[in-house]
């Protein structure tokens, strides 16, 4: 992993100064300048804004039966009318916060849980990093959606599930990361001196470790919430989120896609919302990824580079 | 790297006549292992979980006879170890029960899904890995150039579209709204095989396509780069050796190798993306055989395929380390 790390430092250096106690701030501030980082800033804050500001300024309620089947777009809808003749414009507005909410929710989830199995089982070794990095190879061995689709099915389509299984699925990619860039911190000098000073090893891994992980768990942060998104969404267009009637810009493009040669709006829409909201988040994170690491690589690809020494097998 | 986790692995093995031998068996047994977890996972999770197969299939409908008949035919009177054994041994020679949707036999459902999802696959793979090779090499080649800038652009911005959105952008240009060229979903019934139509793969395989080359693309044109730039490329540019001859002697082999770690990660991911896909174009695949599977509870048709879908995910992990090994000798040695 030393393309990681240790390439991380010398650029982090001065914007930490710079910022003074919040450096990941200061981070995101050069990231914001850079022409991707604002490109990317702008696409999100975009969908964002919709996603947000829209319950208030829709101007029907999302099922109200406004107009006819897959109407064209009119002056009483404006983007037309969905499978039912309601008005694809107020769900459209009232669809996307709750999909931001349950991304952001199961990013959380991945990175936290991801994040303290990967510091853990670095800064511990032994035997607790073999039994973690071992549960970590046999949950990757689901495919994310698969892993989410298995326990919607013994548990039933429940929201808190959603993110749940998204969250922990999340979870062994980050720890991969983590665990490589906490391998070369642990090495490092005041990572020894407060072992000799009697530190115990949670307040080591709170207090000396996890604050020079801050560039790398951004990067992951950053791209699992374009891989909830992702998932989220899908998991909806399948039919496994909100129960009809409620808006969701997935589950619509289900909908509505039947009746696309009559008002291809009611799936153009929020299709284009959901891919500006993915490009957006990918694009900064990838600015990001340039502040902090300065390469042209993402933690994942480095990890999986490093990883092919054969004496990890 | 190697430094830094040398003190947490075991002392390397001593230098064996046949390290890479010794390489793909330690790899297979973990492998063998991770599979043997992962099947008793998902039969616990599946046994275990509140409200058992038989009341999860039955739902409202459950009445103690009826209950009680399901839980037979499930095994479920038996204890969990002796259940466990009997659907290990069943999933080993092939039977693999009933559905609980409709009580044929599950093979005989899932055979053609997992022959047809094979073809996307297998098709997907070949054209993304070599498109994305190709694309990758020449913009490595011509770096900084107009080319090399509307790829990488154009790269970043698919790399994080859902593959979901992107078979609906296709649908709406080639079969619906803007032009009627292909067929917008796929009219086979379950049960019959995908080459008997052949203008379905097309849509199906152009998505999966559209989602890996950019991973692909991206990791070559980087070990391009990074290769040319080499000292041994400077040298064999100093004997003279032709240019054409540095870029397939010695640039593409060497750029090859974290490529194909990439080609195989997305071999993984198609995986998880062919659940979608297929359901999306209506394709009658094990994804869409899994979807179904979940709307109904089919917990056999459940178990099988997700267990499939592991061991397809292991074996692909072993295979892309393997070829990565025997395209690069130096990571052979022991460090």
């Amino acid at each position: 992993m030393t393309g990681v790390a240790p390439a991380a430092s010398p650029e982090a250096a001065p914007s930490a100064t710079r910022a003074g106690r919040h450096p990941w701030l200061s981070v995101l501030w050069s990231a914001a300048r850079t022409p991707r980082g604002a490109a990317g800033l702008t696409m999100t804050a975009l969908v964002v804004l919709v996603a947000v500001a829209g319950p208030a300024v829709s101007p029907h309620s999302p099922n109200d039966l406004v107009t006819l089947t897959f109407a064209k777009p009119s002056g009483q809808a404006p983007l037309g009318g969905d499978f039912l003749g309601r008005d694809v414009l107020s769900r459209v507005l009232n669809g996307g916060w709750l999909l931001l909410l349950m991304a952001l929710a199961a990013t959380a989830i991945g990175i936290v849980a991801g994040g303290a199995a990967g510091i853990a089982a670095a800064y511990l070794r032994g035997a607790r990093d073999g039994i973690i990095m071992r549960t970590v190879d046999v949950i990757l061995a689901f495919p994310q959606l698969v892993f989410a689709l298995l326990l919607l099915a013994l548990l039933g389509p429940k929201l808190w599930l959603i993110v749940l299984a998204v969250g922990l699925s999340h979870a062994p990619a980050v720890a991969r990361v983590i665990r490589s860039a906490t391998l070369d911190i642990a090495e490092r000098d005041y990572v020894k001196v407060a072992e000799l000073q009697g530190m115990r090893p949670v307040k080591v891994m709170g207090k000396e470790i996890l604050p020079n992980l801050i560039s790398p768990l951004m990067v992951e942060a950053g791209l699992r919430l374009t891989y909830s998104i992702v998932i989220i969404a899908g998991l909806a267009f399948l039919g496994f989120g909100q129960p009809p009637p409620a808006a969701n810009w997935g589950t619509m493009i289900n909908e509505n896609r039947i009746g696309l040669q009559l008002n291809p709006w009611a799936v153009i829409v929020p299709a284009v919302l959901i891919a500006l909201l993915t490009i957006g988040t990918n694009t900064f994170t990838d600015a990001v990824a340039r502040v902090t690491i300065g390469v042209d690589r993402r933690p994942e690809e480095a990890a999986l580079l490093d990883d092919l020494g054969p004496e990890q097998t | 790297m190697a430094t830094a986790t040398a003190p947490a692995e075991p002392a390397a093995p001593a230098r064996t006549e046949h390290p890479l031998l010794l390489l793909t068996t330690r790899r297979l047994g973990i492998g063998v292992l991770t599979l043997f977890v992962v099947s008793a996972i998902v039969f616990l999770a599946t046994e275990v979980l509140p409200g058992n197969a038989a009341y999860a299939v039955l739902g409202r409908n459950a009445n103690p006879a009826r209950l009680h008949a399901l839980e037979r035919q499930l095994h479920l009177d038996q204890g969990l170890l002796s259940q466990y054994w009997t659907w290990l041994s069943g999933l080993l020679t092939g039977k693999l029960g009933t559905s609980l949707a409709n009580g044929q036999p599950v093979w005989g459902l899932v055979e053609p899904r997992l022959i047809n999802s094979a073809v996307i696959v297998i098709a997907t793979g070949v054209i993304g890995a070599i498109l994305g090779v190709a694309l990758g090499a020449i913009a490595a080649l011509r770096k900084d150039s107009w080319f090399d800038h509307v790829i990488s652009v154009a790269a970043l911005a698919v790399t994080s579209l859902p593959e979901f959105i992107v078979a609906i952008g296709l649908i709406i240009l080639f079969s619906t709204v803007v032009l009627h060229l292909l067929p917008a979903v796929s009219l086979l019934p379950p049960g019959t095989y995908a080459w008997s139509q052949p203008e379905l793969l097309i849509l199906p395989v152009a998505t999966l396509v559209i989602v890996i080359v950019p991973y692909i693309f991206r990791m070559m044109r980087a070990a391009m780069i990074e290769a040319l730039e080499s000292d041994y490329v400077e040298m064999a540019r100093l004997k003279g050796v032709p240019e054409w001859q540095i870029v397939l002697t010695h640039a593409l082999p060497n750029a090859m190798a974290p490529t194909i770690q990439v080609i195989g990660l997305n071999f993984l991911y198609l995986a998880g993306g062919v659940v979608l896909v297929e359901y999306v174009f209506n394709y009658p695949g094990i994804g869409q055989g899994l979807v179904f599977a979940v709307e109904n509870r089919d917990i056999p048709v459940i178990q099988f395929i997700v267990v499939a879908l592991a061991a397809f995910y292991v074996c692909v992990n072993i295979a892309s380390d393997v070829v990565a090994l025997l395209v690069t000798p130096r990571r052979r040695i022991p460090r």
